[in-house]
């Protein structure tokens, strides 16, 4: 029978940085302004402690934060536009920089289409079902989190590679995957395999089947109920697997790195442009491309935050309060 | 009519988005990682040994999993306070601060290796006066170090931010009333119920560092026994053709992350019953 | 529409919900399922609703077989007891919902559909609250809405999981009442599932009381609180006065002691006694086969409301029964007290 699972958050972002499914992170617990605000301490509170120690921890978090996020940032853009403003805008122009930014744009567009519709269909799968082996198949799912990139583009060289399982007979049949871009979408796909289904299992799970159940009910059939019941129902969610996915596609650099060959003007990504570019000292042109990385990085962050609030917001506690 | 009736589900499509979610989990995740286990079977348990036990593998290993370790002992400490910080304190750009918690994880890692690099090398803005003080940071293992901090940054704290959140203000009034000085509440009393989202912190910091690749290569210099982590190594291998050795090495960088998640994962349980979770 | 059920088994691993079910339910009948919770009433109607699917058995409904064909097909309303009404549609969209996902060949134009909606939110008297949504409605609005979606598509049979159980008082009240004027008017077959008896009996043509998967007893209200035909019926409806006996070829006794009153045709062993607490005649002290002290009288209306320690048993059995007011009860007293109506059923029901 299915009961509408007890209210909790799935507190997306927490999820997306478990890296084993062993790791659970505690229960996400429902969250708002309120509890925020709540949290925080006055001065005067008994709940707080003395002012110098108060000062020093603050202190030692914003040194530690300024000393270590922020300075990087600062020195990507700053490196960029060393040389001035023309400098930057031709280091972007040149022909090598161009096919980079396409290949990256290709790469990220496959893998986030592609795991898009598999997020989603495993999502239905694992959330709206009951079945043995959930929780294996939900690990199997968060795999690639758990590996590291260099793993994981190394899997699919020993699959591919001229000394692979397939090599012999890809050479023979003249199919390129790696070194080209099939083996740099494939290593894409398999790294941010997880972040769709992650993000909308948790939130699947807690809208329970009932409104598909009533959909059912009144005649609906399953690609109605999932279109007019459901999605609306997952949208924010959705955006938000969607979001988290397109920036680690596009910034994916050690799986890419190990399949790619670095072939220039075809299979560099921008990530691996600025890895070449910095080691022949063309430092100007490599934080150009890091610095167009970077805007991705803090645009993602903000629409991420904006989300977030819009997930918190569509789960109020007045949605189905159990008394009048 | 019928007696028997199959099996159903009130709602539809099981068999399809099962059906289809294991073959594109097959196709993506599970004849890769096959793959990975059929070449490690192809070796000898004395070719892995040799292997493993090679001065350079074990130097690699060392160096990945003790500066690891180093790093996200860091993030523990640096972590809470800045958690600490985020939560409870009110300060002029605590909302940014918040928010840029995130970029070390959001941020490329070629991006990040580059900057860091730049930042921290003889001419940097960093490197520069600690070059004055005699320490070299730059393709060196302090730089590694550095790395590894930089991206485990947002694990403690995003992991402890909610449960610091949801703390009940009411259970540290109490120690007060009973007459508990502040040291004693919050490291009696507040800490221990942190305890399991800070040992998860760790070991998701611990695990990220251990098989980072793009944030470290940069600055790091890359000196076969010295400053060489082992993802690097495996991709040298591969470079080489040396397929078994590269698979080896990422075999045991598997199975130790895993045997370190088990541990911690063992420590967690043990904290909760301990300190029961509210 | 009629509903047919028979040998319905479903188990949940090792426990059984449903065991061996057979129901009839009639053209425009309105049936309560009442039970205690774990009484198998809400896997039965999930199961007549094609929301979920006995392990053995048959339901038919009008005669053609209903298994085969899940809940999109079986043209059945259901109301669910929290109502699961669609979140990001406003109330006009949620009732129009059902008649906008008919297959083509049968589905009406919008103007139709408009002029269904209207009617259906007249008839539960929420139209003013057409373009509102689900979270700003109250429960009792958020269950007729529900109501008025699930009788959009003119279903063969409603079916409604504890309605009102996620409401407060005074709204249940009413919107019981509200039903059986609904039904009244409508006439369409319908099965509500209850944990509440008064409910039960105050709003349905017919009663099936279940507990632990099995039927106990079907009958009208009247029947079933008259002539309860288990001790489960009888405790679980109304209130019971229930006193251990024993009954040897014919007699009955309490503690040893014979009673005065016919077994009945009960059969020999440990039984109880079952008395309706108005049904216990009070007189002066040893002219009732049970004789006890008034601990404790409350009385309001034309009812005395008495807890009585029953003598022998070293007066530990306490009961408490309802007597009129004609002849006022004092606390220390002593009275006799016979049974009026009474039924002995096997201790091991």
């Amino acid at each position: 029978m299915s009961t509408q699972s007890s209210f909790v958050t799935p507190a997306p972002p927490l999820r997306a940085y478990a890296s084993t499914a062993d790791i659970a992170v505690s229960a996400p617990l429902q969250r708002d302004a309120g509890d925020r605000a709540r949290a925080m301490v006055s001065p005067k509170d008994l709940r707080t402690e003395p002012a110098p120690v108060r000062f020093i921890i603050i202190a030692l978090a914003v040194t530690f934060l300024t000393v270590f996020v922020v300075l990087p940032l600062v020195v990507v853009f700053a490196s960029a536009f060393s040389k001035g403003i023309s400098a930057y805008f031709s280091a972007l122009a040149e022909p090598e920089a161009l096919s980079a930014i396409r290949l990256t744009l290709l790469v990220a567009a496959i893998s986030v289409t592609l795991n898009l519709v598999f997020g989603v269909i495993a999502a239905w799968a694992i959330a709206k079902f009951d079945f043995r082996g959930k929780t294996f198949l939900i690990t199997l799912i968060d795999l690639p989190f758990s590996v590291s990139p260099v793993i994981s583009g190394l899997v699919f060289v020993l699959l591919f590679g001229a000394q692979g399982y397939w090599g012999t007979w890809l050479q023979a049949h003249d199919i390129h995957i790696l070194f080209a871009v099939p083996g740099i979408a494939l290593a894409t796909i398999f790294v941010t395999f997880p972040f769709v289904a992650r993000s909308l299992i948790p939130l699947m799970q807690e809208q329970g089947t009932q409104e598909e159940e009533a959909a059912i009910s009144l005649g609906a059939s399953g690609l109605q109920t999932f279109f007019r019941v459901t999605l609306p129902n997952i949208k924010w969610g959705l955006l938000y697997g969607v979001l988290l996915c397109n920036a680690r596609a596009m910034g994916e650099f050690g799986a890419v790195s190990v399949v790619s060959g670095h072939i220039r003007g075809e299979t560099n990504t921008m990530p691996l442009l600025v890895e070449i570019l910095y080691n022949e000292y063309q430092f100007v042109a490599s934080f150009a491309i890091a610095s167009l990385l970077a805007m991705l990085a803090l645009i993602t962050l903000v629409v991420k935050t904006v989300l977030e609030q819009r997930l918190d917001d569509g789960r109020s506690p007045s949605d189905y309060s159990r008394n009048d | 009519m019928s007696t028997a009736v199959a099996r159903r589900s009130s709602l539809p499509g099981f068999g399809l988005t099962m059906g289809l979610t294991l073959t594109w989990l097959s196709v993506i995740i599970l004849i890769p990682l096959a793959g990975l286990f059929l070449k490690t079977l192809e070796l000898s348990p004395g070719q892995f040994w040799e292997i493993l036990t090679s001065r350079r593998t074990l130097n690699a290993l060392k160096l990945s999993f003790g500066l690891s370790f180093a790093a996200a002992c860091v993030n523990l400490v640096m972590g809470t306070i800045i958690v600490w910080a985020l939560v409870r304190y009110r300060f002029p750009g605590r909302r940014l601060f918040d928010a840029i918690v995130d970029i070390p994880f959001a941020l490329p890692t070629a991006v990040a290796g580059v900057a860091l690099t730049q930042l921290f090398s003889v001419k940097g803005w960093l490197g520069a006066p600690l070059a004055e003080l005699g320490i070299k940071v730059a393709f060196t293992p302090t730089g590694i170090f550095i790395a590894m901090v930089f991206i485990g940054i947002p694990f403690v704290v995003r992991t402890v931010q909610p449960v610091l959140i949801d703390l009940d203000p009411e259970i540290e009034e109490a120690a007060a009333s009973l007459g508990a000085n502040r040291w004693h509440t919050v490291f009696r009393v507040i800490m221990p119920s942190l305890i399991p989202a800070l040992l998860t912190g760790f070991a998701l910091a611990f695990a990220r560092a251990v098989g980072e690749y793009g944030s470290v290569i940069f600055i790091a210099g890359n000196l076969p026994n010295v400053s060489e982590i082992a993802p690097l190594l495996i991709v040298i291998r591969l470079s080489e053709f040396r397929y078994a050795d590269a698979t080896a090495i990422a075999v045991i960088m598997l199975l130790a992350s895993f045997l370190i998640i088990l541990i911690v994962n063992r420590l967690q349980r043990w904290a909760q019953t301990r300190i029961p979770a509210h | 529409m009629t509903i047919e059920v028979k040998n319905i088994v479903k188990k949940f691993g090792a426990f059984a919900a449903l065991d061996d079910v057979d129901l009839k339910v009639g053209k425009g009948e309105l049936l309560a399922l009442l039970g205690p919770s774990g009484s198998g009433k809400t896997t039965l109607l999930r199961i007549i609703a094609g929301l979920d699917w006995p392990d053995a058995g048959e339901v038919r409904i009008d005669g053609e077989d209903a298994l085969g064909h899940g809940a999109s097909e079986r043209h059945v309303g259901f109301v669910f007891q929290h109502y699961a009404l669609f979140r990001h549609m406003t109330v006009f969209e949620n009732v129009a919902f059902g008649l906008r996902v008919q297959p083509r060949a049968i589905r009406k134009d919008e103007a139709t559909i408009r002029a269904r909606v209207k009617e259906l939110l007249d008839l539960v008297q929420l139209d003013w609250l057409a373009n509102r949504y689900p979270s700003q409605l109250s429960g009792g609005q958020r269950q007729r809405i529900a109501l008025a979606r699930a009788l959009a598509i003119e279903p063969r049979i409603l079916l409604l999981d504890e309605p009102f159980g996620a409401l407060d008082a005074k709204v249940r009240k009413e919107l019981r009442q509200w039903l059986r004027s609904l039904h009244s008017e409508i006439h369409v077959t319908s099965i509500f599932v209850t944990h509440d008896q008064e409910e039960a009996l105050e709003v349905a043509n017919r009663v099936v009381v279940m507990d632990k998967g099995r039927i106990e007893q079907i009958g009208t209200p009247g029947d079933v609180y008259d002539n309860p035909a288990t001790a489960f019926v009888h405790g679980f409806i109304g209130e019971s006065i229930v006193l251990p006996v024993e009954v040897t070829g014919g007699s009955v006794r309490l503690g040893g002691r014979p009673l005065n009153i016919a077994a009945d045709g009960a059969a020999s062993g440990a039984s109880k006694l079952f008395v309706r607490r108005h049904d216990m005649q009070i007189g002066p002290a040893g002219s009732g086969s049970l004789e006890g002290a008034v601990r404790h009288v409350r009385s309001f209306g034309p009812i005395q409301r008495a807890e009585i320690a029953l003598s022998g048993g070293e007066g530990k059995t306490v009961i408490e029964i309802d007597a009129p007011r004609d002849r006022e009860l004092q606390a220390g007293e002593i009275i006799g007290l016979q049974p009026r109506r009474y039924r002995i059923f096997a201790a091991q029901d």
